[in-house]
């Protein structure tokens, strides 16, 4: 799964640690997120979507 | 135990796992002393037998509890990962072990240390979760 998380956070000027504290999950989580290691759980997609104020399919794209 | 951040859920493993190294240190040495002069009689050497195995069990109880209270699901996916990676090299050895043991081919060893491979296999599948998924989950 791909992601804007990085862009969306570059257009905030949110570090990595400002949107974990945000979404109450560690930088690690974030970063795995971000670099596509890790695809979030729904509940967590729906939280970074809440977050950024979009809907789960304008962060998250199909590979 | 409800914990809210990944710190509470690590303070309170640490807390266990203190404890129980604590009462397998304190177990051990007296068995050792007690037992090896035959100070005690029979069923208090069982009691100074079970003891360290149970604190090493009180060790594996606060493994299980971190995973259950780690709030962060990227953590909690990792000490799982651990887990799964400690489990299969403990299991593998031990097993490849009894049968080359079976044959003569190798010496006897002790059951408990089946315990002692699962936590050396705990920091490979740290080392794996580092290399993998760039972050360690859980070492101590």
């Amino acid at each position: 799964m791909k992601n804007r998380l990085k862009v969306l956070r570059a257009e905030r000027s949110w570090s990595q640690q400002d949107l974990a504290d945000r979404l109450e999950v560690s930088r690690q989580s974030v970063n795995a997120i971000e670099t596509g290691k890790y695809d979030p759980s729904l509940p967590l997609a729906f939280r970074i979507a809440e977050t950024f104020d979009m809907s789960i399919e304008e962060i998250f794209t199909k590979d | 135990m409800v914990c809210t951040s990944n710190q509470q859920a690590q303070r309170a493993y640490l807390k266990r796992m203190g404890i129980s190294m604590a009462v397998y240190i304190a177990a051990l040495f007296t068995g050792e002393y007690l037992v090896g002069r035959e100070l005690v009689d029979r069923p208090v050497v069982w009691l100074l037998g079970l003891l360290p195995g149970l604190a090493i069990v009180g060790a594996f109880y606060a493994i299980g509890k971190l995973i259950t209270e780690t709030p962060d699901e990227f953590i909690r996916m990792l000490i799982v990962r651990q887990t799964l990676v400690a489990t299969g090299f403990a299991l593998s050895l031990a097993t490849i072990w009894g049968f080359l043991e079976n044959f003569e081919l190798v010496p006897h060893v002790d059951a408990y240390w089946v315990a002692i491979l699962w936590f050396l296999g705990f920091g490979i599948g740290a080392v794996s979760n580092r290399i993998t998924y760039g972050a360690w989950g859980q070492l101590r």
